[in-house]
């Protein structure tokens, strides 16, 4: 009966693909899908049987080829058991693995120079080089690019400290002003550059900055002439952080 | 031909070898079977022979490596290697730190033992339970750059050519397995 016979050769069909799939090779009787195809073959009359019987065919062979793999992989001197190996690894001392592996590295010996690709390269670069003369020239120019654009900024400066002194001047102009009620602003930005600026200030004797800490409280003093730094005399730094978390919490405090 | 003469090409083709496999000249340092064959002629292997002896007094050696090809089919390589062995300072004088070294015989090994590749976050894993992450890091990206260690593109690590050329993966694996805690 033709659909019976197609059974049986779909039968070892699908059997060869769970193979594939990752079944053990070895839990399959190959002997006995031989000789099953053997006995149904002379029967087989139409194409589709026999398209059928050439797929069973190469799968049982590809489980023998699977069957082989195993046994080369398993006969090889580098195969162990893999959780075994891992296992032992995992108990190792870092020590004792770095002993292990000096027994066996041989490493090689290399000495580095110039390639004839590091050569070209070299070449394209010199090529490619403008003369000192012309290089001078451009980093002249860059330079004095740079230098107005610093010479800007320094303008700049010198407005914003005449700026800050005179209103310091004004605010403090009866008693000394609260450090952080003079510095805070309305943005964290505006606050780190007004106290970078008091600073100078202060280092410039445009202004002295009175520490009392056992109140933990600074307070700012305005002066009409810039005092000069007297010679020989303590200078004394004092760091202020103001971390964005302080300023936040000032401003919620009511300051500025 | 006269004997001396003959000994004499041998010596000068030993030297030459010496001068191909010492300085590196591509990518990898050392020299293929087929280089060799087209600087030394056929018979190359006689003047790796002498080469190797006159190496001995130095406590070095002509390595030949068959290396894995990505088409499964092996080639010979030649480096000039150490004969003997270093100790762990002098490891530490070339920069090898005792935790690099572990590492990297834990890397070898865990993907020996998973057959030749695994996928590097298991390597990472098993290397974490000894070494803190930065350092694992640190440590599988020196690997990879120096050949110890390749990438492939599915994230797997996999033996490269110098752990091919450097490491006795056999011995590694026998000293594993026989060490006794």
């Amino acid at each position: 009966m033709p659909s019976r016979r197609l059974e049986r050769l779909r039968r070892v069909i699908n059997l060869c693909r769970a193979v594939e799939e990752g079944v053990d090779p070895f839990s399959v009787d190959v002997g006995s899908l031989l000789s099953t195809l053997r006995e149904i073959f002379p029967e087989l009359k139409n194409p589709e049987e026999l398209c059928l019987d050439v797929e069973a065919v190469d799968g049982v062979s590809s489980i023998v080829k699977r069957q082989g793999d195993w046994v080369k992989s398993r006969s090889t001197t580098l195969y162990r058991d893999p959780f075994l190996l891992i296992d032992k690894l995992r108990r190792l001392g870092r020590e004792a693995l770095a002993e292990m592996f000096l027994e066996v590295w041989r490493p090689v010996v290399e000495l580095e120079q110039i390639t004839p690709h590091s050569l070209e390269v070299a070449l394209r670069y010199w090529g490619g080089l403008a003369p000192l003369s012309e290089r001078w020239r451009r980093e002249e120019a860059e330079a004095a690019a740079e230098a107005g654009e610093f010479r800007v900024l320094t303008e700049d400066f010198e407005e914003e400290l005449e700026a800050l002194w005179a209103e310091l001047r004004e605010r403090a102009a009866d008693k000394p002003i609260d450090y952080w009620d003079f510095v805070v602003a309305e943005t964290y930005e505006k606050t780190i550059r007004r106290a970078y600026i008091t600073s100078f200030l202060i280092t410039y004797g445009y202004a002295k900055l009175e520490v009392y800490p056992l109140e933990e409280r600074m307070q700012l003093r305005a002066l009409r002439k810039p005092r000069p730094r007297v010679e020989g005399g303590c200078m004394m730094s004092i760091p202020i952080p103001i971390s964005f978390e302080e300023w936040r919490r000032r401003v919620a405090e009511g300051k500025p | 031909m006269p004997r001396v003469s003959r000994r004499g090409v041998y010596v000068r083709k030993a030297r030459r070898a010496a001068h191909l496999l010492f300085f590196k000249r591509h990518r990898k340092p050392g020299a293929s079977a087929s280089e060799l064959k087209r600087a030394l002629g056929p018979d190359y292997r006689k003047a790796l022979e002498i080469l190797d002896r006159q190496l001995r007094e130095l406590d070095l050696r002509v390595r030949e490596v068959e290396e894995p090809s990505v088409e499964g089919e092996g080639r010979s390589r030649f480096y000039i290697t150490l004969r003997g062995t270093l100790t762990p300072t002098e490891a530490k004088y070339c920069g090898w730190r005792i935790d690099d070294l572990a590492g990297l015989a834990a890397s070898i090994l865990f993907i020996t033992a998973r057959g030749g590749k695994a996928p590097r976050k298991e390597v990472e894993a098993l290397l974490e339970e000894k070494l803190p992450g930065w350092r694992v890091k640190a440590g599988l990206m020196r690997y990879i750059r120096a050949g110890y260690l390749g990438e492939d593109e599915q994230g797997n690590l996999y033996l490269d050519w110098r752990t091919w050329a450097e490491v006795d993966q056999k011995a590694l694996v026998d000293l594993l397995m026989k060490h006794e805690e």
